[in-house]
């Protein structure tokens, strides 16, 4: 386990050089004129533009340049300091900002998952071919099949806007019934996958051999259904749950910009349309770091939850 | 937790499990298949009834009738008892029908790999009743649980309780399923096709150890096999099956020095002999039948070197031979003394 870890970590490490390095690359390599990207419509004054040449060392140029430029931002990152954006805001700031109300949506999403999605799940894994699994089977391909960037505002208008159920948008430092409605739309797409994965699960354990001989011992079917079974199904459950965790916690570009949320995913998006490159180069590597320890975590949970999964 | 199980005593002159005429459907999308077909057999405390037949004749399924743990749906048990004690099993409500399985007949299954649960320690399994139907404390659950890992003779059994099954050898793991399957001490122990999944060697040891372990414990035992070879040292009696009927019914000498029906006849012919080495190996011609279109008549009738016009239109009823022999065929006689083969 322990020699299957470090060789975990050291994958990490080069995964994080090879992704940041193509961000990096994308943002930057394919810009016109930095400066004046910086500046927008205005005009640059000769000591402006010698300035931030020095500051960003733009008089290095060709490839030796970018690689050169690459490994400056590389050693500020791992010295902690993400840089600045181009509106001269610090990065680190930035994300201390807006992590929070991600990882509260992203949670508040995972438990509407866990909630709704597994023990309908479960229900209907054990009642197959119910009206309730047949409910839940259409319902769920409903959700699947809508888009959030449909669903998103239909949910912001009825629930929002026309009953009045929700506040419409969160706006700045949002509480927590302020993220439950995009909590939920959030959610509802994990929540239908997690609900199907776990029915499957259930409904082919409930088959499987070491049932009937769970049954055989005379255990009565509540204990065989949720000791034997449940143990088995919720496997490949966790571990599909442990990356969706993963997934948004690194932000939700659509339901944050629908909701008005400032969490990462608003600010990533609002730094891809303004081009601003460290911005957007900042907050990838940060989300290339978070989702490949998520990874690590449901990897290793997995070994933990499956005793014939040791990794070595 | 722990009702009174039907303790009563077998009734004078009754046996302690009585199968009456049992039939048992899958009814599937396809069609109804009739996997049992009015089997009767009994078994009485403290002997052994080797249940002999290829794969798809039912013997599994009569077992898990009898254990009340079919799939239902497809299975259903259209006709028949199964009387253990006296008492008609189909007829308990789920509860009490519960109280019997594990405590009064247990179960052993073919493939221990799959039938034990692959993330729970063994130690765990083996004790599970034990703390959830006799109310023992962990402690006391755990020492039963290593003397009953001793007794199936798993070596160091009290640094392997929390192995896991994957853990353990094939044999090994067959052994710490009996030893979960004797932790109620059961009356009766059905053993379904133990030793099929097993090396040759293991086969003897898991066979020597169950038959130890019934005499032991006095137990009845009831033994599903379609392996002739394991069954001669072990049963008192044979049932062989076919198409989910019992076509010969023998103690296992006069089975075996003469078989009353043909099924039998070729089953004991396509053993391997040393004496005919070279030869070319005997068989039963034909395959076993689709049980959603069982042959008409005798339903062994289509494979049978004895078949007359009559085992196509006329069912053979069970003609009984003297000794307690009994065979389903309409040559029973004929066959039985024909030493040609």
């Amino acid at each position: 386990m322990f020699r299957f870890i470090v060789r975990r970590l050291l994958q990490m490490i080069v995964a994080f050089f090879g992704t940041t390095l193509i961000v990096y690359a994308l943002m930057f390599a394919g810009q016109g004129d930095p400066i004046q990207a910086l500046a927008g419509e205005r005009p640059v004054t000769e000591a402006q533009r010698a300035y931030l040449t020095e500051k960003y060392h733009l008089d290095a140029t060709g490839v030796g340049g970018f690689f050169y430029r690459y490994f400056d931002y590389l050693s500020n990152l791992l010295r902690g300091d993400l840089g600045e954006s181009l509106t001269g805001r610090s990065i680190g700031d930035i994300l201390a900002a807006a992590w929070p109300v991600t990882i509260k949506l992203a949670l508040i999403a995972i438990a509407v998952a866990v909630i709704f999605g597994v023990t309908a799940g479960v229900l209907a894994g054990i009642r197959r071919a119910s009206i309730f699994d047949n409910a839940t089977l259409l319902l769920t391909l409903l959700v699947l099949g809508i888009p959030t960037i449909v669903l998103a505002p239909l949910a912001q208008y009825y629930l929002g806007v026309r009953w009045q159920l929700f506040p419409p948008t969160a706006g700045a430092d949002p509480d927590f019934y302020a993220l439950l409605l995009p909590g939920i739309v959030l959610g509802s797409l994990s929540l239908a996958t997690a609900l199907r994965l776990t029915r499957t699960s259930v409904a082919e354990n409930l088959r499987a051999d070491y049932v009937r001989t769970a049954r055989s011992k005379g255990l009565p079917r509540r204990r065989v259904v949720s000791v034997h079974v449940l143990r088995n199904s919720l496997i490949p459950v966790i571990t599909f749950l442990g990356v969706e965790l993963g997934n948004l916690m690194s932000g939700a570009i659509i339901t944050e910009g629908v909701f008005n949320i400032p969490g990462v995913g608003f600010n990533l998006f609002r730094g891809i349309r303004t081009e601003d490159g460290p911005l957007v180069v900042g907050i990838v590597s940060v989300l290339v770091v978070v989702y490949l320890v998520a990874n690590l975590v449901v990897d290793i949970l997995y070994a933990v939850l499956d005793p014939r999964i040791r990794y070595e | 937790m722990s009702q009174p199980t039907p303790a009563s005593a077998t009734p004078p002159g009754g046996h302690l499990l009585d199968l009456r005429d049992l039939h048992v459907e899958f009814r599937t999308q396809e069609g109804v298949a009739k996997v049992i077909n009015g089997v009767s057999y009994h078994l009485d405390a403290g002997e052994t009834l080797a249940v002999l037949g290829e794969s798809g004749s039912g013997k599994s399924v009569t077992a898990q009738a009898i254990m009340g743990i079919l799939d239902s749906p497809p299975a259903h048990i259209s006709a028949g008892q199964i009387r253990y004690r006296g008492r008609d099993l189909l007829s308990l409500p789920e509860e009490q029908r519960r109280q019997v399985r594990g405590k009064e007949i247990a179960m052993i299954f073919q493939d221990a790999l799959s039938a034990l649960n692959p993330v729970f320690p063994v130690g765990w399994q083996i004790g599970e009743t034990l703390r959830q139907r006799l109310g023992m404390s962990r402690a006391d659950a755990r020492r039963r649980v290593v003397e009953l890992m001793e007794l199936v003779q798993i070596p160091a059994a009290s640094t392997r309780l929390g192995d896991y099954p994957h853990q353990f050898s094939g044999g090994m793991r067959q052994r710490v399923m009996i030893a979960m399957a004797l932790a109620m001490e059961p009356k009766v122990l059905i053993a379904d096709e133990p030793t099929t999944a097993l090396d040759v060697t293991v086969q003897a040891q898991i066979m020597d150890l169950l038959a130890d372990l019934r005499r032991d414990l006095d137990m009845a035992m009831i033994l599903i096999t379609h392996d002739l070879g394991v069954v001669a040292d072990v049963a008192d009696r044979i049932a062989v099956m076919y198409a989910g009927r019992i076509v010969e019914h023998a103690d296992v000498r006069s089975l075996y020095r003469a078989p009353a029906h043909p099924y039998t006849k070729g089953l004991l012919n396509s053993i391997p002999r040393l004496d005919q080495r070279g030869g070319k190996l005997a068989t039963i011609r034909g395959l076993p039948p689709n049980l959603m279109r069982i042959p008409s008549g005798c339903p062994f009738h289509p494979r049978c070197p004895y078949a007359q016009q009559v085992c196509v239109d006329v069912v053979p009823h069970d003609l009984v031979l003297g000794d307690g022999r009994t065979s389903a065929c309409h040559f029973a006689q004929e066959v039985r003394d024909d030493r040609t083969s």
